[in-house]
Order: structure tokens, then C-alpha cells, then sequence
């Protein structure tokens, strides 16, 4: 390092590579390292390191975060029975986020959660409150199209999911196999449901790409139930209640092929 | 309870923070799902405290201190991440050639330490002050500048050795007042 310099410290040459000196120092800095060739390559090694992690990481941010974590940041999940928080003080400022979510919702990829309040629902804190197949053709239309993150949790952690569904839904969980019925599993996410405050998504996959979902949460107030079918659009469901859970299959395959694949899928929870 | 309802604005605020909550939480804990769980928590905690944030100050250095909190917190609980002890730097060498590859990149961020990724994330991506990464963090300014410049030459190092290295590198390693 030339004599005429004072010795450059490291919280200097860090502080010049964040621009965070003042313009003195920075020309000090300047001035050290156009002196030290060794230095300056360094420095500006550091500065390309830095640049390239920045925009590495930028690409996080473009994903889809998960709803269960947007409906917490709204502070719903405060609304909710034992929750220390008056549900009316939610209901109040909610109106009026609400009105202003739409707009940023699109910028950190929440889009389908403005979707899943219309057009029968009302913008409200209930809004989440949906019959289950109502609610399963939503999450079902909300990630079947998605190439990047269909699933929260893979199949190749199919274990770590299982086990992690099974805590946050309260009970042992297991994942029906349909891969005698061609379909294997893509894997899996945990959603929001105003019902009993989460619900579970299973998704499988065919050869073709052909996409099921399998959407479960805890519902106990009626006895259990035969099949039923539903049709929204092209998404055809079937759906039952049985000890206490409620399930329902979706996908757009023909109701027969749907219809075997469900009992496949009952009698695995029955065996 | 009393006091004023929340404001529409922290939650709002909250909302788009999300992704950069994840982000950072991606750099503290030990998988997705163990950061996700993280998020959630500061998400709770947040609310819990929203009238200790004066509206106007700076609502992502707050979380990200709750975070860093809660994950402290953790460690100490189950040892997770815990004793992440700063290694002296690797000895300086040239800068490998060529354009940085993202996710060589990427690799060499996950190798890193946690403490030295919270560093980077927080200064070199996020951008915050040094004063305000210090109260993120919870330690002193002189310390922040310290692991950044630790993290920073261990990722370079770690970049470095899945790089060819310049054969005169080492010849050429410049000296520095080495921040204690």
C-alpha cells in the first residue's frame, strides 16, 4: 500500500462498496485503491458479489407467498373465537383494506385471493367461509394452473408434509395412493379456511399432466355423508364428510373416472 | 382490550412486506418450512405489538428485528442454527473470472452460516443502514461491520472454490486493517 495513504480499514472499503461513506471518505477510498491495484480488484469483486446476490435474491420475492401467511398478515386469523383481539376492530378497518388490497395483491402474487371473495361472496371478514366444495374448487382453481409452485411441499418430502399437515390440522394425516388409478403425487399445501382456521390440498399428477386435487379440514357438525357431486365449469367435484373430516376431489375428468378414483380414495381412509 | 383499533395501514404495509419477510426468513432457518413457521410467528408477534411501531419509522427493520429475535429465540430452545461461530477469513485471493453465476451464487449463500447470510441480506440486499441492520440484529455497529466483512470474504471464498483460481492470486492479496 503506497506510504502517502493512511491505512485503508475493511469497515472503510466496506462502507465505500455499500455507498454509505460521505463523498470526503469516498475519495479517500477512491484515491487508496486506485494505489493499490490488488485492493481495488477486491473491492470491486465485493461490489459484483453484492450486485449478483441482490438480483439472485430478487427473484424470491416473485412468489407466490402462501395464503395462510396473508390472511395472518391481515390479522384475521385474530377474529377467530379465543383469539385475544374484538373480531368488530378487524371488521372495521377491513372494509377499508380491503378496497386497497386488490392493488397491491398483484404485485406479490396473491392475485387468486382477491378472486376467491367473488362474485356470490361478500367482501367481508367471512368471506373464507365457504362450504366445502365451494372452498375446494377454489384452492382447486387457485393452483392446479400453476407451473413454478403448485404445491407448498413436495412429493420427495412426502413424509416432512405429512407430518407437518398433520400438525397444523390436528390429526394423523395420511396420503391416499392413486397411482393405480394413473396419478402420483405432485404434493401438497397448507390453506386458509375460516371453518376450523386451515385446510389441507393434496395434488397429483398424470402422465399427461392432468391435475387432481385433494382438498380436507375438519368438519363435524353433521353425520357422515354419501358422495356427492358438484360442476363449476369445467372442474367437476365430489365431496363427502366422514368421521368428522370433510373431502372433496376435484379435477376435469369425467365424472366416472372421477367417481372411481374418489372411492379409491375413501376406501384408503377406510380400509 | 383497549387502546385504538389497528390501523388498515399495518396491515396493509405487512401484506406487501410479506415476500421480504420470507426472504429474510429463508436466510435464517434451516428449511422452507421451518421459515415459513418463522413468518408466521413474527406475523403474530407483530400484531400482538403494533402499537409499540411508531407509524412513519421504518415498519421492515422492525419485523426483521422481531424475526432475528424469534430466531434467537429458537436457537436457544432447540439449538437450531445455534453457536454459529465466526471463523477467521479465508486468506485474500484474486477475483475468479468471468460473470457470477446465479446459482453457483446461490450455493455458495446456502453454505454460508446464518449469521453470515442475515449480514448480507439485510446490508448488501435489503439495504439497510449499518445502524439500523445493528438494531435489527441487536448487537453493535462495529460488530455488523465486522460479519459483513467476514461474510463477505467467506462467500467469496466459497465461490472461489468452485471457481479456477488466478494462479498469482495470492501473491497479489492486498493488506488491510483487519476489523477485530
Amino acid at each position: 500500500m503506497n506510504e502517502t495513504h493512511p491505512p485503508l480499514g475493511e469497515a472503510d472499503l466496506h462502507a465505500w462498496i455499500d455507498g454509505r461513506l460521505a463523498a470526503e471518505d469516498a475519495a479517500r477510498v477512491q484515491q487508496a485503491l486506485e494505489a493499490d491495484p490488488a485492493l481495488a480488484a477486491l473491492a470491486q469483486d465485493y461490489r459484483r458479489q453484492n450486485e449478483a446476490l441482490r438480483e439472485r435474491l430478487e427473484a424470491e420475492l416473485d412468489e407466490p407467498v402462501p395464503a395462510r401467511l396473508v390472511e395472518i398478515a391481515r390479522g384475521l386469523d385474530r377474529a377467530r373465537p379465543g383469539s385475544s383481539a374484538p373480531a368488530s376492530a378487524n371488521r372495521h378497518w377491513f372494509a377499508q383494506a380491503a378496497a386497497l388490497l386488490a392493488a397491491v395483491a398483484v404485485g406479490i402474487g396473491i392475485g387468486w385471493l382477491a378472486r376467491d371473495g367473488a362474485p356470490d361472496e361478500p367482501v367481508a371478514g367471512q368471506a373464507l367461509t365457504l362450504p366445502l366444495v365451494r372452498a375446494a374448487a377454489v384452492a382447486h382453481a387457485a393452483y392446479v394452473p400453476e407451473v413454478r409452485h403448485p404445491v407448498e411441499v413436495g412429493a420427495a418430502e412426502q413424509t416432512h408434509l405429512v407430518t407437518w399437515l398433520s400438525k397444523r390440522l390436528g390429526t394423523t394425516l395420511q396420503v391416499p395412493n392413486l397411482e393405480s388409478d394413473g396419478f402420483r403425487l405432485v404434493g401438497g399445501r397448507l390453506l386458509p379456511d375460516a371453518r376450523d382456521g386451515v385446510a389441507a390440498q393434496f395434488m397429483f399428477e398424470s402422465a399427461n399432466g392432468q391435475r387432481l386435487t385433494l382438498f380436507l379440514r375438519r368438519d363435524d357438525d353433521g353425520t357422515d355423508t354419501a358422495f356427492r357431486f358438484a360442476e363449476q365449469g369445467k372442474v367437476g367435484t365430489f365431496y363427502w364428510l366422514d368421521r368428522g373430516f370433510g373431502y372433496a376431489l376435484s379435477g376435469e375428468l369425467p365424472r366416472e373416472t372421477m367417481l372411481a378414483i374418489a372411492t379409491s380414495v375413501y376406501r384408503q381412509f377406510n380400509p | 382490550m383497549s387502546g385504538a383499533s389497528p390501523s388498515p395501514e399495518f396491515s396493509l404495509e405487512l401484506i406487501a412486506l410479506l415476500p421480504r419477510l420470507r426472504r429474510y426468513a429463508r436466510a435464517l432457518a434451516p428449511d422452507r418450512f421451518a421459515a415459513d413457521d418463522l413468518v408466521q410467528d413474527t406475523l403474530e408477534r407483530a400484531w400482538t405489538r403494533h402499537r409499540q411501531w411508531r407509524p412513519g419509522t421504518d415498519l421492515r427493520a422492525w419485523l426483521f428485528a422481531i424475526m432475528h429475535n424469534r430466531r434467537v429465540d429458537i436457537a436457544r430452545g432447540d439449538r437450531i442454527g445455534a453457536a454459529t461461530v465466526d471463523a477467521d477469513p479465508p486468506e485474500l485471493a484474486g477475483p475468479p473470472p468471468g460473470p457470477i453465476d446465479g446459482l453457483d451464487l446461490q450455493r455458495a449463500y446456502d453454505r454460508l452460516t446464518a449469521e453470515h447470510r442475515e449480514v448480507l441480506l439485510l446490508v448488501g440486499v435489503e439495504q439497510l443502514g449499518y445502524e439500523e441492520a445493528a438494531q435489527a440484529l441487536g448487537v453493535p455497529v462495529g460488530t455488523v461491520m465486522s460479519r459483513l466483512s467476514r461474510a463477505r470474504a467467506r462467500l467469496r471464498d466459497e465461490l472461489d472454490t468452485h471457481n479456477p483460481r488466478r494462479p498469482d492470486a495470492d501473491d497479489n492479496a492486498p493488506r488491510l486493517t483487519r476489523i477485530k
